[in-house]
């Protein structure tokens, strides 16, 4: 089949035939890939929820150039050849997204200072990038309590934005879903309802689907602000999973082991608990070289006065700090 | 007197029962279609009729139907959509436990038409006894042979089932229907892929509303011009109308679209005027998601002309001066009912029944919901009345459902009119609890004035 | 409403233990899963919990999600999402009868504050509590598709149209002297328009 051309924030590309506006846009380049607070590449029937992604499409395709209605999630809409779609350069789709910013962050604890996700947030660097600098909302914020699913897993439920990919990931990675998202609307939430262990081998990787401090790694639990710490590639024989993470190290310690994430911050593979959360001593892996970590974070940047929206060059701060 | 064709037998005793119904006509579309017509001479028909959605959304139903993929070897669904829910709609419940047999004969007519040899009600669970009822008339049919295998010797076979819902509005909207009445959360569907493609159970599948599904039975009993003959210009045929608020005679009443509101309201033959000899402040023509209207907007359009009841007419004017017929839960407010106090109610009702999914809805709805309770309550300041208005129009169409805009157009709507009535509740804490606060004297006066039948 | 909302997680672990369905439930159930194409059964999830929390005391413990996920072969976590969902099931007891009285627009314009008002004060209970005795619980719930005959409430199946105090009355006094449990997928109804 043939080739389909889009053309988003001015730039074109050609795509294959099923490709998401979002998936072209991310090929184009991070100037012009909307952010995705759901979406996950790897876990089927994600995205469309948070709303983040939001573009307008002012040509449908060539055959049909009639613009589409409505704003639409572009990570989950296909490419029709021709289509012509505006992420940051429409004026309606900023304030749309401003808007969305604003609607997860009215219930959100803010509580940065003290979670464990501080620095690797998503939801940080989306409203840094893309939201308004003061909140409107003036009543009392949702609340949760902490609780643990699993051994080696806590749910903070109060940070959930209900991205829905931990839910993915157990319907998809494992067998036996027992954790959910139950009660509906404002006071939905991610739960096992009763009592009840999320266990197997490969739940871990909820905490790092997670664009948020809802599921944390207790293992790491307040060992260490992560850009403290030194990212390395490292790999070792594991007949459960490829083995291929990242330790995090501070000294010749390890303090966490995560899977290895893309510029877009998915993880390439998924990895095994034991890997995780067992390995945690220099000799159990071999280590292939620093991790060039591509984050864009408010925190990683290190200049709070420009907003600027591009990715931050590969020597991000925590490299430098340590090397 | 307006022509009837769906209450035509209202009144007839025992027209809940087979052999009544029977009696009086029933089941005719059945043996017409099956025996005489092919199924897309139903379709056709259903398309000459001019027939749009009674759920609410009024799109074409002949047009919804002929989109309905029909890959080889797919089976293909038909699900009526009973789950009314919309505040100010209670049409499909009278009907349905007045006429059940005319819904189950619009079902089989149909899933004729559409090729669907399993078809299902999805209805509220709050109506069970209702759905009691359309069980018995179910048996009924399977004893009377027009239901089951081999349908009047035709070789058409078709099982009908009534499926109860858990209690969730968002159930009305059909992705989400189609997820219930797969057992799961009521959470709607992202689209693409529509129902017509990937429906229940991934196959292709229409949504109907009850109203829809049963005015399908004279449309093939009579022609789908002679449906065509009433009513004007793109709206065709009858409505039921769900009348509430505060009239004189609240209930359902079957018009002729194209009925002047003024008559619809005033006239003894319908709504009989307003309630205890007071006078109209407001009125939400089609279901609590609709925009509403001020007294002088109601019988007249910002153009002055006769505003009818029509999908037209009703939404003459845009959202700045119009509003939309919907579902035809038709609500009236007299002078003594606060606007603020009244959409805050709506605010409410969408913030319980915001499904959670996608988050403008999940954390826009209950915003709205608390600024307008702070506002009605007298605590609020003059800088929510904007913020309101932000927040609505940052949640309308950026939702995965229109659950969303449902939310934001009623305040949106009651604001652009009533925004007086905000501001006194801001300025006159003190006084807002005397009834006449948000009261003015219309623009244009409107007549009580009896229409004689 | 509650400004600060909490989390459910008050249940223990559950315990299947004692908890059996009547015979009739148990066809009744088998017949639901039929309705739907083979490996469908799932859909019959709904229909299910009605009957479910009409044998069990009107409410669906874990214990009894428990039991409906293991007759229908689901995981537990599947029932628990959906019971949570809607707004019929209830999570936690209730009184024998429970008086859902509608709150939204018709009903409000039409008076259901003070139905809900003399209710609570004719019962000596609050919105969303149960009487001493387990007898009624009174609750506001959304719109119930009765406007024109606002203001309604129901109870278990049966909608109570055009509310007078006068018609209260003799409602609670009818239902106490019947003293019996009201649920949805009652049979005997009768419309008191």
């Amino acid at each position: 089949m043939s080739l389909l051309k889009v053309t988003i924030d001015g730039k074109t590309i050609e795509v294959e035939p099923g490709t998401t506006i979002l998936q072209a846009a991310r090929q184009i380049g991070p100037d012009v890939a909307p952010p995705a607070m759901c979406y996950y590449t790897k876990l089927k029937t994600s995205g469309g929820y948070c709303r983040t992604c939001l573009v307008k499409v002012t040509k449908g395709s060539e055959k049909d150039p009639r613009p589409m209605p409505k704003l639409v999630a572009s990570c989950r809409t296909t490419v029709m050849d021709g289509m012509e779609v505006q992420n940051y350069s429409s004026e309606e789709v900023v304030e749309a997204r401003k808007g969305v910013v604003e609607f997860l962050l009215i219930n959100h604890p803010l509580d940065c200072p003290i979670c464990d996700q501080a620095g690797e947030c998503h939801l940080q660097d989306l409203s840094y990038e893309n939201g308004r600098s003061k909140s409107r909302y003036e009543f009392k914020r949702r609340t949760f309590e902490k609780i643990d699913i699993g051994e080696k897993i806590q749910l903070h439920m109060t940070r959930c934005i209900l991205c829905y990919r931990c839910v993915k990931v157990a319907d998809q990675l494992t067998p036996g879903r027992v954790h959910g998202v139950i009660n509906r609307g404002e006071v939905a939430e991610i739960s096992t309802y009763i009592q009840n262990a999320v266990d197997n081998e490969f739940s871990g990787n909820m905490i790092d689907v997670c664009p948020v401090g809802a599921l944390t790694d207790k293992t790491f639990r307040f060992k260490s602000r992560v850009w403290f710490l030194k990212p390395v590639d490292a790999h070792r024989d594991c007949d459960q999973c490829s083995g291929k993470a990242v330790v995090w190290k501070y000294g010749n310690e390890i303090y966490r082991v995560t899977g290895r994430k893309d510029q877009w911050g998915e993880v390439d593979e998924w990895i095994c608990n034991t890997c995780r959360f067992e390995k945690k001593s220099p000799s159990d892996w071999v280590e292939e070289g620093p991790r060039k970590i591509n984050r864009h974070s408010v925190i990683s940047q290190n200049h709070y006065g420009s907003k600027t929206r591009f990715v931050a060059s590969p020597e991000s701060l925590p490299q430098k700090q340590l090397s | 007197m307006g022509r009837k064709l769906l209450l035509t037998h209202d009144h007839v005793e025992g027209i809940q029962g087979y052999a009544a119904y029977r009696a009086n006509g029933g089941y005719r579309s059945v043996e017409k279609a099956l025996k005489k017509m092919t199924p897309d001479e139903v379709v056709e028909e259903v398309k000459k009729s001019g027939l749009r959605g009674r759920g609410g959304a009024g799109f074409p139903t002949g047009m919804k139907w002929s989109f309905l993929a029909k890959p080889e070897g797919v089976p293909r669904y038909l699900v009526c959509n009973a789950d009314e829910s919309e505040p100010g709609t209670f049409k499909d419940r009278y009907l349905m436990e007045r006429i059940p047999h005319i819904l189950i004969e619009g079902m089989i007519t149909s899933s004729y038409a559409l090729g669907a040899n399993t078809s299902y009600i999805y209805i509220r669970g709050e109506y069970f006894y209702v759905a009691r009822i359309l069980e018995n008339a179910i048996a009924e049919a399977y004893a009377n042979g027009w239901l089951g295998k081999n349908i009047l010797g035709t070789g058409y076979n078709l099982d009908l089932y009534v499926q109860v819902g858990g209690g969730a509005y968002i159930c009305g909207e059909e992705t989400a229907l189609l997820e219930s009445l797969e057992g799961k959360r009521g959470n709607p569907r992202i689209k693409p892929p529509f129902p017509a493609v990937a429906g229940l159970y991934g196959c292709p599948t229409v949504v109907n509303n009850v109203e829809t599904i049963a005015a399908v039975v004279p449309i093939v009993n009579d022609g789908g011009d002679e449906y065509a003959k009433i009513g004007i210009g793109r709206s065709t045929g009858t409505k039921l109308i769900s009348a509430s608020g505060n009239i004189n005679k609240p209930g359902v009443y079957e018009i002729e679209l194209g009925v002047p509101v003024e008559e619809f309201i005033f006239s003894d033959e319908y709504c009989g005027g307003i309630a205890n000899g007071k006078r109209m402040k407001a009125c939400v023509p089609g279901g609590s998601s609709v925009p509403i209207l001020p007294d002088y907007l109601v019988c007249k359009t910002a153009a002055g002309e006769d505003r009818l009841m029509t999908y037209e007419s009703l939404s003459d004017g845009g959202f700045v001066s119009g509003s939309m017929l919907g579902s035809g839960g038709f609500i009236v407010y007299d002078e003594h009912q606060c606007i603020v106090r009244n959409t805050w109610n709506f605010s409410r009702f969408y913030h319980h029944e915001s499904c959670g999914q996608c988050s403008p809805c999940r954390e826009g709805t209950g915003w709205m919901e608390r600024v307008l309770h702070r506002l009605e309550k007298g605590e609020g300041h003059m800088s929510d009345i904007d913020l309101l208005v932000d927040v609505a129009k940052k949640i309308e169409g950026n939702t995965i459902c229109p659950l969303g805009d449902a939310a934001a157009w009623p305040v949106a709507a009651a604001i652009r009119h009533f925004r007086h009535e905000f501001e006194y509740h801001v300025l006159h804490p003190d006084k807002i609890k005397d009834p006449k606060h948000g009261y003015r004297e219309p623009i244009m006066p409107v007549k009580p004035e009896p229409v004689t039948a | 409403m509650a400004e600060v909302i909490q989390g459910t997680r008050a249940f223990n672990p559950s315990t299947r233990a004692g908890i059996q369905f009547s015979e009739e439930a148990l066809k009744t159930i088998e017949a639901l899963m039929k309705r739907y194409p083979e490996g469908k059964h799932k859909s019959a999830l709904l229909p299910v919990l009605h009957v479910a929390q009409a044998e069990a005391d009107g409410w669906l413990s874990p214990e009894v999600m428990d039991y409906v996920a293991e007759l229908m072969k689901l995981q537990p976590i599947e029932v628990y999402e959906v019971a949570s969902f809607y707004s019929m099931y209830n999570l936690k007891p209730v009184g024998k009868c429970v008086l859902e009285v509608c709150r939204t627009s018709s009903c409000w314009t039409r008076g259901a504050e003070d139905v809900v008002d003399y209710i609570g004060k004719k019962l000596n209970i609050r919105e969303g509590e149960t009487t001493a005795d387990g007898m009624f619980t009174l609750k506001t719930v959304e719109c119930l598709g009765a406007c024109g005959g606002a203001p309604m409430l129901q109870c278990g199946a049966e909608y109570h149209e055009n509310l007078t105090e006068a018609k209260i009355d003799s409602l609670i006094e009818r239902y106490r002297a019947e003293g019996r449990r009201k649920c949805y997928t009652d049979l005997d109804y009768q419309n008191t328009k």
